[in-house]
């Protein structure tokens, strides 16, 4: 394991941080009926008497939750095992049978890891199925349910299917906790299996955190923070309550374990009600589902399947450009900027180039990309790689690739850039030669410094429309040209 | 006219539709009738809409005469205990706290009747959620037994039971998680089948045990018993406890006789019964003998345990499958000052005492630091009730024992002692324990007139050889 500088929360203490994270599946339908799972629709809109818990409903397994359960658990490392459903039975009014199906003493995956991007190994104790609830909001009082003149309830969430990953308390700093959420939701993304938005709720993080002089063995008394929806907040909270823990000990205080919510405007965890925490779950198996027993020949297809994950793609990098950036490489190893990185390299592309054009332009071209798929991105590189357009135009080029569909090369004449052959480039340079007959002396007297200038005044006045690269070649030929005359 | 209709089983009911000796509206006139004579005093229904029930009738005598041909249970008319859903009729499972709910889908098992032409005349009484075994349990009304109206009809299926009895419906659902289906058959004198679990869709019966219950019918006759049985059994989509496979075909069956088919009494059971049933059923073995098959004895100490197992597991999962109600979506709600204290009030006043009782004993078997003293030992000894059965079988096919060990009792001899109603399933429940199939079928009277029944057990998915069995004592006691 690799050791890493840590930010503890005070000098000679260190954070012990476990995280669960709790990702909606992006299956079509909801985990125990056919309801959609869709998000943003009218409230209670996509319902029906199983996601509703109505009395005689019955819930069914859905295969494609379990395939994505499988897919995370492998991309996790985990043992994907034969599983059993439980009831987690507590009163809430957002939980319309108020039990949760989840799965408990045998979850479809245990006993993982994740390797994070500074080398650090973090356990994964389990990945398991469980069904979401619905969405309350309260209104009037402060928004929490206690103080609220009234609650609606939305159950279009009640039964969207959750994979709930849960971390050994490996993790030892809150950039660290950022780093394992971050690296987490693009395996999530990777797989396929979640489409990763914090901001709507489809990735939620609760962090259990206590803290302990640096060099001792033993865990101390932990605070679970729960509903961490953003990276700010839960950097944030965690730093919060390290400190706040650290104070207690050092003011002698007593230190209880207590579940915790992280109040984003007033910057501080506050103690949730005593209440809320002294439930006794009575968890025991659900008799209304069989046993889930993913097969050998699936989990094994499931594998050879796996997409190539975050960390594979750092390896990659480091054998292809082993210089490069840690910033850099985690732009380009991201999801959505990673299928042209590959494409370009793949085709044969200076993998120098291809990190730029990737980490830069296209990086700026994502969010709107149009028609700019990999090959289309690879072409133009291809261009730029033969010297045929400067990096320049290149950069204009994407641009218009993004947005207009005509074929690239049909795109560099409809922009003027290139129709112009070797003769008119030379044309062109020679212009420039014969105005300025000192400078061009010096050139070819072996005054190389000279030739920027040169090429600088093509380019003064010829624009963008031409190559730089092309018209250093046209310099160098006329170069030949006029020495071979005197000769 | 009327009476006569009353006697027909369903084979004869469609025999005399298809030749139009008699019209569907006709059917249900008879029934209407019956149902005016009979239901002040017996109390076996909830809700009856016989209006409905007549103009369905009215649409079949029509496609009947455009030449369609009608599903199995066309012009038959049946009562649905009030624990299955149903868009046409409220669902209360006999509880405050569901009073009015109309469900927004059927049942499967409504569905399926309602595909071969059954006609629906309500929905019957039921001990509160299914749990008691006299219907005393109804936050409604208490339902007589047909027999004598000083006694109970047996339950929690007892307003089923009692309906097809009096002749108010050719046909009863109920269901049944300890007996719930078999005793108030027995204590009624009719046929009462729970069916392998699995066998039958539970989708949409509200959950009393989810692991136990199971629907079935109870009818007049076996015949009637295997017909009903056909219609309901197979695979369901909506229940993932269903089982895959094709449902046995039974009518054609019950004639294939008991020759040499193995029948071991269960002796241990039979000593606990009253010396009038322990008679009847020595008669139904006779009987059976009379037709070939071949008696012996056997004691199967096991049996005894899982009544304690019973009470256990099933207020375990009851404690759970009841959450649900709690005012926020459907049903009684009472007010309160938070959330918390609604669900309480209503919790309160919306669940009766048995039903609370139960509540209470399931929150405690699975509570932290009792789980494993109570629910896993429980579920050990549901194994061990498995492999008893298991063991018995490789000797034996047929397991042949009381299905309750009085006959009716009296309403409000058992109220003050829980104990001592429980004691009621106790031959019934090892059935539920093992997901076995269990058949009672009428064996005679008690001297006071009292419908003793007795019971026939299978190993699973036996349900074709049970048949075959309970058709041999019904033809031999005739």
């Amino acid at each position: 394991m690799t050791q890493r500088a840590t930010a503890g929360p005070a000098k000679g203490w260190e954070y012990v941080i476990g995280l669960e994270v709790h990702t909606e599946l992006k299956t079509r339908s909801k985990l125990f009926c056919g309801c959609p799972n869709a998000f943003g629709e009218e409230p209670n809109t996509s319902i029906c008497p199983v996601c509703l818990g109505l009395p005689g409903s019955l819930p069914v397994m859905n295969a494609q939750a379990v395939d994505f359960a499988i897919r995370v658990g492998l991309a996790l490392n985990a043992t994907v095992q034969r599983s059993q459903f439980h009831r987690k039975n507590y009163f809430y009014p957002d939980m319309p049978k108020d039990y949760q199906i989840s799965q408990y003493d045998v979850p479809i995956n245990a006993n993982g890891y994740l390797e994070l991007p500074s080398g650090r190994v973090i356990g994964i104790e389990r990945a398991h199925l469980e069904e979401d609830t619905g969405k309350l909001v309260h209104r009037g009082g402060h928004g929490r349910i206690e103080s609220a003149a009234y609650s609606l309830i939305d159950y279009n969430r009640s039964g969207v299917p959750l994979l709930e990953i849960v971390s050994a308390p490996d993790i030892r700093d809150p950039e660290e906790a950022k780093e394992y959420v971050t690296e987490l939701r693009a395996i999530l993304v990777a797989v396929g299996a979640s489409d990763g938005r914090m901001e709507e709720g489809s990735l939620r993080v609760d962090a259990n955190v206590s803290v302990r002089p640096i060099g001792e063995a033993t865990f101390r008394t932990r605070v679970e923070i729960k509903n961490l929806n953003s990276l700010r907040s839960l950097v944030r909270a965690l730093t919060f309550e390290g400190h706040r823990q650290v104070q207690l000990y050092e003011n002698g205080e007593a230190m209880i374990q207590q579940t915790r919510f992280w109040d984003e405007e007033r910057s501080l965890t506050g103690a949730l009600r005593l209440k809320e925490e002294a439930n006794d779950y009575r968890y025991f198996p659900e008799p209304d589902l069989p046993p889930v027993a993913p097969d050998v020949e699936l989990i094994e297809e499931r594998r050879t399947e796996l997409p190539e994950l975050p960390s594979a793609r750092r390896g990659s990098i480091a054998m292809i450009l082993p210089e490069l950036s840690a910033d850099l490489r985690e732009t380009i190893i991201a999801d959505a900027c990673w299928p042209y990185f590959r494409s370009a390299v793949d085709a044969g592309i200076t993998p120098a180039r291809a990190a730029a054009r990737c980490a830069n332009e296209l990086t700026a071209l994502l969010p709107d990309i149009g028609v700019l798929a990999p090959e289309r991105f690879v072409e133009v590189l291809a261009i730029e790689d033969r010297g045929d357009l400067g990096a320049s135009q290149v950069k204009i080029l994407l641009r218009e690739a993004a947005s207009d569909p005509t074929p690239v090369k049909e795109l560099v004449t409809k922009l003027g850039f290139t129709a112009r052959d070797e003769d008119a480039m030379k044309a062109m340079v020679e212009e420039v030669v014969i105005r300025f007959p000192d400078e061009w002396g010096r050139y070819l007297g072996g005054d190389e410094k000279v030739a920027g200038f040169l090429l600088g005044q093509v380019m003064r006045q010829h624009g963008r429309q031409i190559s730089g690269a092309g018209a250093r070649q046209a310099l160098l030929a006329l170069a030949d040209e006029a020495r071979s005359g005197a000769e | 006219m009327n009476d006569e209709i009353l006697d027909w089983g369903i084979a004869e009911l469609h025999r005399r539709l298809e030749a139009r000796e008699v019209s569907t509206v006709e059917v249900i006139d008879a029934y209407q009738e019956q149902i005016e004579i009979q239901e002040p005093e017996i109390g076996a229904f909830l809700t009856l809409d016989l209006d409905a029930a007549r103009s369905t009738a009215t649409a079949q005598d029509t496609r009947r005469s455009r030449g369609e041909t009608l599903g199995r249970m066309a012009g038959v008319p049946v009562a649905l205990k009030d624990n299955l859903c149903t868009t046409a009729f409220p669902t209360t499972a006999a509880s405050r706290i569901l009073e009015g709910w109309i469900p927004p889908y059927n049942a499967t098992v409504v569905d399926r009747l309602a595909d071969q032409d059954g006609i629906v005349l309500g929905k019957t009484n039921l001990d509160e959620f299914a749990m008691g075994s006299s219907t005393e349990n109804s936050a409604y009304k208490i339902t007589k037994n047909p027999y004598d109206l000083e006694r109970v009809p047996g339950g929690s299926s007892g307003g089923s039971a009692a309906a097809v009895a009096s002749r108010m419906a050719l046909v009863g659902l109920g269901s049944d998680t300890g007996g719930s289906i078999r005793q108030p058959a027995a204590l009624t004198g009719i046929v009462g089948f729970k069916p392998t679990y699995g066998r039958v869709s539970r989708y949409g019966l509200l959950a009393f045990a989810s692991s136990l219950d199971q629907i079935g019918p109870l009818t007049a006759s076996v015949e009637d018993a295997a017909l009903v049985a056909e219609c309901i059994m197979g695979h369901d989509p909506r229940d993932a406890t269903s089982l895959q496979e094709a449902s046995p075909l039974l009518l054609g069956a019950l004639t294939e006789g008991v020759r040499g088919i193995r029948v071991g009494i269960v002796t241990n059971l039979v000593e606990i019964a009253s010396p009038s049933i322990q008679a009847a059923l020595l008669r139904a073995a006779d009987a059976l003998a009379q037709a070939g098959a071949l008696i012996s004895e056997i004691s199967i100490d096991e049996l005894a345990f899982g009544l304690a197992a019973y009470y256990v597991v099933a207020p375990a999962e009851a404690s759970s499958n009841l959450a649900r109600y709690d005012g926020v979506r459907y049903g009684l709600r009472e007010p309160g000052a938070t959330v918390e204290e609604m669900m309480i009030a209503t919790r309160t006043k919306g669940f009766g005492p048995e039903v609370k009782r139960r509540i209470m004993l399931g929150t405690y078997a699975l509570s932290a630091g009792y789980y494993d003293a109570f629910y896993v030992t429980a579920q050990r000894v549901r194994s061990l009730v498995r492999s008893a059965f298991d063991r018995a079988y490789e000797s034996v096919d047929l397991l042949l024992t009381p299905t309750s060990p009085t006959t009716a009792f009296r309403i409000g001899e058992r109220s003050a002692d829980p104990v001592e109603m429980y004691r009621s399933d106790i031959c019934t429940i090892p059935s539920n324990l093992s997901g076995d199939p269990a058949l009672s079928v009428p064996a005679g009277a008690d001297p006071d007139g009292l419908p003793i029944g007795v019971q026939l057990l299978g190993p699973p998915r036996s349900e074709q050889l049970l048949f075959r069995g309970a058709y041999a004592v019904e033809e031999g006691l005739r």
